[in-house]
């Protein structure tokens, strides 16, 4: 078993520290802080911390008017409330600005699992892809997280950040560096890739050694940076191997499938194939067995891209 | 372009030159900049003119609810605020919030006067290229402070501004100006409690009861009463003025000044469509503008 790391404390950690080097950095939270971690800056910057207690609306809104005063503003909460509970908020008051405010959103996807469908985030990334001028990011693991978290408060402009809930096995090793709006190649190969993020980028390294065994070489792209899209790891990858598997923990509509779905159709086509939530609503239950019933497993990756080698010209 | 617009050429030149402004920001830090009464009542037929002008010609827009705004705007802009026209990022300004920001057309005939964007440019309201998008955009109108549109959003906004001056220890002051309608929005509520759990007395709401919203009366649509005694209750010092009264608003903010430990909520009554007979508490002018012949109605009855 991959050792596993707490990706919301990750995210708790990295904020304290960059509470310490950067005094403009402000911090909300709707009553959630010991769930989205966000209460290790409260313990420590409780000047910079504000409690908006259980009202999403209202804390974008006092987000939008700290950042455009000059702070750097990290508003937290889980997923589902981030985003659906407070979108108007959040198109009008942040992105129609381009207000420096990073929305890190905890519990994202169906891993949250026994609280049910109402706190599954499944459909989060399409909605924050399709406000113009965000930054969507979903980092694979703590180690990512904690650079994306950097990199998020080093550069101005409105940010989405989505982590999940549980303990994620540790995939950014050694010198791993994250670049923003660039993906990273976890693992060569020719035969066919899967861009995947989330967790579904350990799921896909496992795949690919399975794959290897028998033969198929499976080249393994993280693309943390959901928007901006790296497109030209995407071309290339196209080019190289001739077919795309997406893998996500997100709804069909509007995620990292569509999205790459959409430079390949114009720039390169080859086939494709996306593991992604279909068009329906999940229900209670543990993450690992919501993952299993929604196929989104290393089994299921290396079933899909047997069918995907076989349907390559 | 902008300079050959016919009815503009009837409107006074600016009273207070910008650079006189700026000059007077620099030289009394704190102390609000101050307007004569006969200038101000002035400025508000002034402001009334520009309104019917600028909806006139982008043949949309919302007339009713920027008029009834227009002597709480002008106590503002030319009597309380401290601002600086030829440095609309002064950190240390006081900012004006429009949260209903379908009242575009008074905030920007007060700019304009302030000499924030020439006067002649008010007449490109909403149209391809302008500056002056249909609802407030801080990002293209200089002077603006928040983008807004959808209601509902600029308390929240103007707690954010005012959280921030006491981190920095700045005094600027935080005024944001609501719609009744607009109350209806539960955010609203969300902000009122919240300004008042943080002792926010750099912050005044004032609201414009203009009893209109687009459906009708308020009280049949939605009824928000007892209005002052919600605000009461969510923990704001509380007052009422007759909003077309210049004294009675300036006091209000005056006293506002000296409320320690809590926020204060001016509620405004006024009339929607005020100044012109034929848009006063009619709501179908919240959202319509006025015929070129209606316009001409209004304009003599603003000379």
């Amino acid at each position: 078993m991959a050792e596993e790391m707490s990706i919301r404390n990750a995210y708790g950690n990295a904020l304290v520290e960059l509470g310490r080097e950067n005094e403009n950095i402000v911090v909300l939270d709707a009553d959630l802080s010991r769930s989205t971690m966000t209460h290790l800056f409260a313990k420590e910057f409780p000047d910079r911390f504000f409690d908006c207690g259980v009202a999403e609306q209202n804390m974008m809104g006092i987000a939008a008017g700290l950042a455009a005063c000059g702070k750097t503003v990290f508003a937290s909460t889980f997923a589902v409330f981030a985003t659906t509970r407070c979108y108007d908020q959040v198109r009008v008051s942040i992105a129609q600005s381009h207000q420096n405010v990073k929305i890190v959103a905890t519990h994202g996807g169906i891993t949250v699992g026994e609280d049910g469908c109402s706190h599954h985030a499944i459909e989060d990334l399409a909605l924050m892809c399709a406000l113009p001028g965000f930054t969507v990011i979903v980092p694979a693991d703590a180690i990512e997280a904690d650079q994306v978290i950097r990199a998020a408060a080093a550069t101005h402009g409105p940010f989405y950040i989505r982590l999940a809930r549980p303990k994620m096995p540790i995939v950014c090793r050694d010198h791993y560096n994250f670049v923003m709006g660039k993906s990273v190649t976890m693992r060569g190969g020719g035969d066919a890739t899967v861009i995947a993020i989330g967790i579904m980028v350990e799921r896909a390294l496992q795949a690919a050694d399975t794959l290897a065994r028998e033969g198929i070489e499976l080249r393994v792209i993280n693309m943390s940076t959901l928007k901006p899209l790296d497109e030209k790891t995407i071309v290339k990858a196209a080019e190289e191997t001739g077919a795309i598997l997406t893998a996500e923990e997100h709804l069909q509509h509007g995620g990292l499938g569509s999205r790459v779905a959409l430079v390949v159709a114009k720039q390169h086509p080859v086939p494709m194939s996306f593991m992604t939530i279909k068009d329906v609503f999940s229900s209670s239950g543990k993450g690992e067995e919501l993952l299993e019933k929604h196929g989104l497993t290393a089994t299921g990756v290396v079933e899909e891209v047997r069918s995907l080698v076989g349907r390559k010209s | 372009m902008l300079s050959s617009t016919g009815k503009l050429n009837n409107i006074p030149e600016l009273v207070s030159s910008a650079s006189h402004l700026a000059a007077g920001v620099a030289s009394c830090k704190g102390v609000a900049l101050t307007g004569s009464m006969e200038e101000m009542k002035e400025k508000t037929r002034t402001l009334r003119r520009h309104i019917i002008n600028m909806t006139e010609r982008a043949g949309s827009g919302h007339p009713g609810g920027s008029l009834s705004a227009v002597e709480l705007v002008t106590a503002l802009y030319f009597h309380v605020l401290r601002h600086d026209p030829q440095n609309p990022h002064w950190p240390d300004r006081d900012r004006f919030v429009l949260s209903k920001g379908h009242a575009a057309p008074v905030l920007y005939a007060a700019l304009a006067e302030s000499g924030y964007f020439p006067v002649a440019e008010l007449l490109t309201l909403r149209q391809m290229g302008s500056r002056l998008q249909g609802h407030t955009h801080m990002l293209t109108t200089p002077g603006v402070e928040m983008s807004a549109g959808a209601l509902g959003q600029g308390l929240s906004f103007g707690i954010g501004n005012a959280l921030a001056a006491r981190l920095d220890g700045r005094d600027y002051r935080v005024y944001v100006l609501l719609g009744d309608g607009e109350c209806n929005e539960g955010q609203v509520w969300e902000a009122a409690m919240a300004a008042a759990h943080h002792k926010l007395d750099n912050m005044v709401a004032i609201i414009d009861r203009n009893r209109l919203q687009i459906d009708g009366w308020c009280c049949d649509v939605m009824n928000t009463e007892p209005f002052p005694e919600k605000w009461r209750s969510f923990g704001w010092h509380t007052m009422e003025v007759d909003g077309h009264d210049l004294d009675q608003i300036i006091a209000a903010l005056s006293e506002a000044k000296t409320i320690e430990g809590k926020p204060t909520a001016i509620i405004a009554h006024t009339t929607k469509g005020k100044g012109v007979s034929f848009m006063e508490n009619k709501a179908e002018f919240h959202g319509t503008a006025p015929t070129s012949e209606q316009a001409e109605q209004a304009l003599r009855e603003l000379e």
